[in-house]
């Protein structure tokens, strides 16, 4: 508690809102790993489809269908295995990947009984039954070939490239400017998805399987560090992710209680002690995708008494899934659409409420209706995306579009040797397992260029 | 409202569910349980000649085949006959008979296979009052290596000869329980009748090993590390009891035996096969294991509900209804024709259907149709097999439809022919009987 009471009617941000002993509760695992039974009947309900709707669904292609079945005869190295061949991050897609817009959505198991076969849930099951023992047992690494990638970004797209190349036998550096690896995996998701820092274990278990060296406090802030790059290893490949974010542009944005949603998400997935992370008394969230749902979600789990989640579209339009949106409601957030902030209001400097204009559809675009509607706001937290700093990488040579890097499905960019992927590549939804899919994508394509250029250059 | 009351072989009970002899019945504490949740009749575990008891493992003594939510489908078991003394077991059911005299009570008797041995116990059963013995020519683990249970039934003379002294000895309806671990189950049949059974119940267990554990690569389960076969039981196997049943019934030989039929009794509806297919009624044992003495009571209302909706007023309005059914495969008519048909509306587009069919059968079945997911029956391939039935998770998503005469069947591009014709007369079989005379 801080030493002197905030005035009745002033804005009310503070820390440690709830009895010590709620925030391991609150925070706890949203969705525990299934019991040995739990997993047996569920995966009972897979029928083995013929080319199975949900394979063809998951970005990175997992055989769902063989690794369910393999659960249900109780190999779970089988399992896991045919999981991690396809998808390195496996662990993590099982517990972020919005499976009820990818694999379950298309569960035949829906058209029949109303209910999909719980694929996130088996795979976590299968995943953690295997990380007690090395990596190594699973995926051997391939001979060393004495050639060396850098790699920039650990997260889920840098990880996948470098788990790839190093069971090709290459070096890897992964290179990344923060302080732990993991990228958005450690830093921009909710805590209870990622329980037990299961980034780190997920991470650590990954390294091990030798080969690849994580560079930490690295950060990309010039053009010619990646000239540097290039010219030190044999090939480069840049999955920076979408490191800024939006600002939003509106009178009072710069009002204390204003903060990012990214960083709060960030702060508080660091923070040992959850109470120690101020929230706002009443939380007004702008932004409709997911981080937006972890944020509002979180606030209300440190104590916040009302967390609004405000929208300027509908919920067709919304990167939330439904899912999320039913999770966000079920934790006491209340969803608001069709209103985009026009400023915040602030009292002594800091905020104190958000105005916003209801808007409309005129002929598929979207205009204001010149309503207005007020919600107080002790805090305010903005999830209204992430960005590309397109600056630094003027002049490397890269093709932008969007504000990100134009590279083939494989990661080829215009620059021969350098390699995208992951947010920061032009297309896709900007999911973890996508991610990973460019990230595995590129590590096949780079070994591919690191072969024609070893019988390019024998005596290399 | 359907009357359930049962005669069998001259024994009346109020229900056609008699509780087998097994461990269920092992004592006048569960025999009263049963009689109390409403069973018909019981058969009392097997007594075993007078003087020391049987002893049993103290290991296990059961096994099972389960499915992943630990469904029963198929039970072993190692148990022996009774492990008490025979008097207690017969002052016991002495007392259940005088307590309960409407239900059935059978005794169920394995001695070795000499006629004093017999002529022993036989008048010592008879005076507890029980409404009929059962023979245990049987069981196939344990008493068998000491030439008595399965020993016995899988040589038809000694079945017969046995028959024939419980004949002798006893004026008591007898019942000839048969093994099921023989080639052909009519000749013991048979050879029960010629020794003037009254009845045979069948089947007895089926000789098995349940498995092996992974980690210690020995025979599961054990009892201190070694294995010995059992007896299977449970769902898994009613049909191949249900074949035995028929056959019994269908031969010239034993056409017309009271048949008590066992094995995998578990619901009205598998109660039904037996009782359709000629049985004069079941026993269960399995069942009861599972789920305890109650479940009587669902398989009661259930056989009852159902000859209501039929108009059937007792079970011998419909017994043995169909039998004549069943027949041998060189009298099938081989002009009959159907064709699988997808009902398109509850297809789930699983594929199931069609990778079954397409490794495995007739390639009759697409996986698309213009680039989309789209199964459907090519008639011009479908054999009509079941198979895409079979493996479809949706009930009545895909059905055999009938070709009516004349109408073309696209695969043989024949039309298809009013008229009978099994392997018999069929022009492909160089043994076939010449035509009758149109």
């Amino acid at each position: 508690m801080s030493a002197s009471p905030l005035p009745a009617t002033g804005p009310d941000v503070r820390p440690a809102r709830l009895e010590p002993a709620q925030y391991a509760q609150h925070f706890a695992d949203a969705a525990p790993r299934l019991s040995r039974t739990q997993a047996l009947v569920e995966a009972e309900r897979c029928l083995y489809c013929h080319d199975a709707p949900c394979a063809t669904a998951c970005p990175t292609g997992i055989d769902v269908p063989s690794f369910i079945r393999r659960i249900a005869e109780d190999n779970l190295r089988g399992a896991a295995k045919a999981i991690l061949e396809a998808n390195p991050l496996g662990g993590t897609c099982a517990r972020v990947c919005p499976t009820e817009e990818l694999c379950e959505q298309v569960c035949v198991r829906t058209t029949q009984q109303g209910k999909p076969v719980e694929i996130g849930r088996l795979q976590r099951y299968a995943v953690d039954a295997v990380m007690d023992r090395p990596i190594g047992t699973l995926f051997p690494r391939a001979a060393a070939t004495g050639q060396r990638v850098a790699v920039v970004g650990a997260g889920p797209a840098g990880l996948a490239c470098a788990v790839g190349l190093a069971r090709r036998g290459h070096e890897v550096v992964v290179h990344d400017a923060r302080a732990k690896g993991g990228g958005l995996n450690e830093y921009g998701l909710a805590t209870y998805k990622m329980a037990d820092d299961f980034a780190q274990r997920e991470l650590d278990w990954l390294l091990g399987i030798g080969g690849i060296t994580l560079r930490s406090g690295w950060r990309l802030t010039e053009a010619t560090q990646l000239d540097a790059l290039r010219a030190e290893y044999d090939a480069v490949f840049l999955a920076i992710g979408l490191a800024g974010t939006h600002t939003l542009a509106v009178a009072g944005a710069d009002l204390k209680g204003v903060r990012d949603a990214v960083d709060f998400i960030a702060e508080l997935r660091q923070a040992p002690d959850k109470g120690a992370i101020p929230v706002g008394r009443r939380v007004v969230v702008v932004g409709g995708g997911m981080t937006a749902v972890d944020a509002a979600v979180q606030s209300k789990l440190l104590g916040a008494e009302t967390v609004h989640m405000v929208y300027r579209r509908g919920p067709e339009q919304m990167g939330a899934s439904a899912a999320e949106r039913d999770w966000a409601q079920t934790h006491g957030v209340t969803l608001h659409h069709w209103l985009a902030p026009d400023a915040v209001l602030g009292h002594e400097g800091h905020a104190v409420a958000v105005r916003f204009t209801r808007q409309a559809l005129v002929d598929g675009r979207l205009q204001s209706t010149g309503q207005h509607e007020t919600l107080a706001a002790d805090q305010v937290l903005l999830a209204i995306g992430q960005q590309l700093d397109s600056g630094l990488l003027a002049g490397t040579g890269l093709a932008l579009q969007g504000g990100r890097i134009v590279a083939e499905g494989d990661g080829r960019t215009a620059v021969p040797g350098l390699f995208a992927g992951g947010d920061c590549r032009l297309g896709g939804r900007d999911l973890t397992v996508e991610a990973v899919e460019d990230g595995k994508r590129a590590a096949a394509a780079i070994h591919a260029h690191l072969a024609a250029k070893a019988a390019a250059q024998p005596t290399a | 409202m359907a009357d359930l009351t049962n005669h069998f072989a001259g024994i009346r009970s109020p229900n056609p569910f008699w509780l087998a002899s097994a461990p269920p019945t092992d004592k006048a504490y569960n025999v009263h349980r049963a009689f109390e949740a409403g069973w018909g009749g019981v058969v009392w575990k097997t007594l075993g000649e007078d003087g020391p008891p049987v002893v049993n493992v103290s290991g296990p003594r059961y096994g099972a085949l389960l499915t992943p939510d630990r469904k029963l489908l198929g039970f072993n078991n190692i148990e022996l006959i009774t492990d008490r003394p025979l008097a207690v077991n017969l002052a016991e059911m002495r007392e259940v008979k005088r307590m309960w005299p409407d239900r059935a009570l059978i005794a169920s008797i394995m001695v070795p296979c000499t006629e004093a041995a017999w002529k022993a116990i036989l008048p010592m059963v008879e005076d507890t009052g029980v409404d009929g013995i059962e023979l245990n020519f049987g069981c196939p683990h344990g008493m068998s290596e000491r030439g008595m249970g399965a020993a016995v039934g899988q040589v038809p003379e000694y079945i017969e000869m046995v028959t024939a002294w419980c004949k002798q000895y006893s004026k008591l309806p007898v019942i000839v329980k048969l093994t099921p671990n023989i080639t052909d189950i009519r000749k013991p049949a048979a050879a029960a009748k010629r020794g003037g059974a009254d009845a045979v119940s069948l089947i007895n267990t089926i000789n098995s090993i349940m498995g092996v554990d992974p980690a210690t690569l020995t025979m599961s389960p054990a009892t201190a590390g070694m294995g010995s076969h059992g007896g299977y039981c449970g769902p898994a196997v009613k049909p191949i009891a249900l074949n035995m049943v028929a056959e019994i019934g269908r031969s010239p030989e034993t056409a017309g035996i009271p048949i008590s039929g066992i094995g995998g009794v578990g619901s009205w509806r598998d109660a039904l096969d037996y009782l359709a297919l000629g049985a004069g009624n079941v026993q269960v044992c399995t069942a009861a294991m599972v789920y305890g003495f109650k479940i009587v009571q669902e398989m009661a209302d259930g056989l009852s509900n159902y000859m209501d909706e039929m108009g059937f007023k007792t079970t011998a309005d419909f017994q043995g209804r169909a039998l004549p059914t069943v027949t041998d495969w060189q009298f099938l008519n081989l002009n009959a024709t159907v064709k699988a048909q997808i009902a398109q509306d509850k297809c789930i587009q699983c594929g199931r259907c069609h990778i079954a069919c397409e490794d495995t059968s007739h390639q009759a079945i697409t996986a698309t149709k213009d680039g989309q997911r789209w199964f459907e029956v090519k008639e011009e391939e479908c054999v009509g097999c079941n198979l895409c039935v079979t493996v479809c998770p949706v009930p009545e998503c895909i059905t055999l439809r009938p070709l009516a005469p004349g109408e073309l069947d696209r695969r043989t591009q024949q039309p298809v022919s009013a008229q009978p014709l099994n392997w018999t007369a069929h022009p492909n079989n160089p043994m076939r009987q010449a035509a009758e005379p149109a």
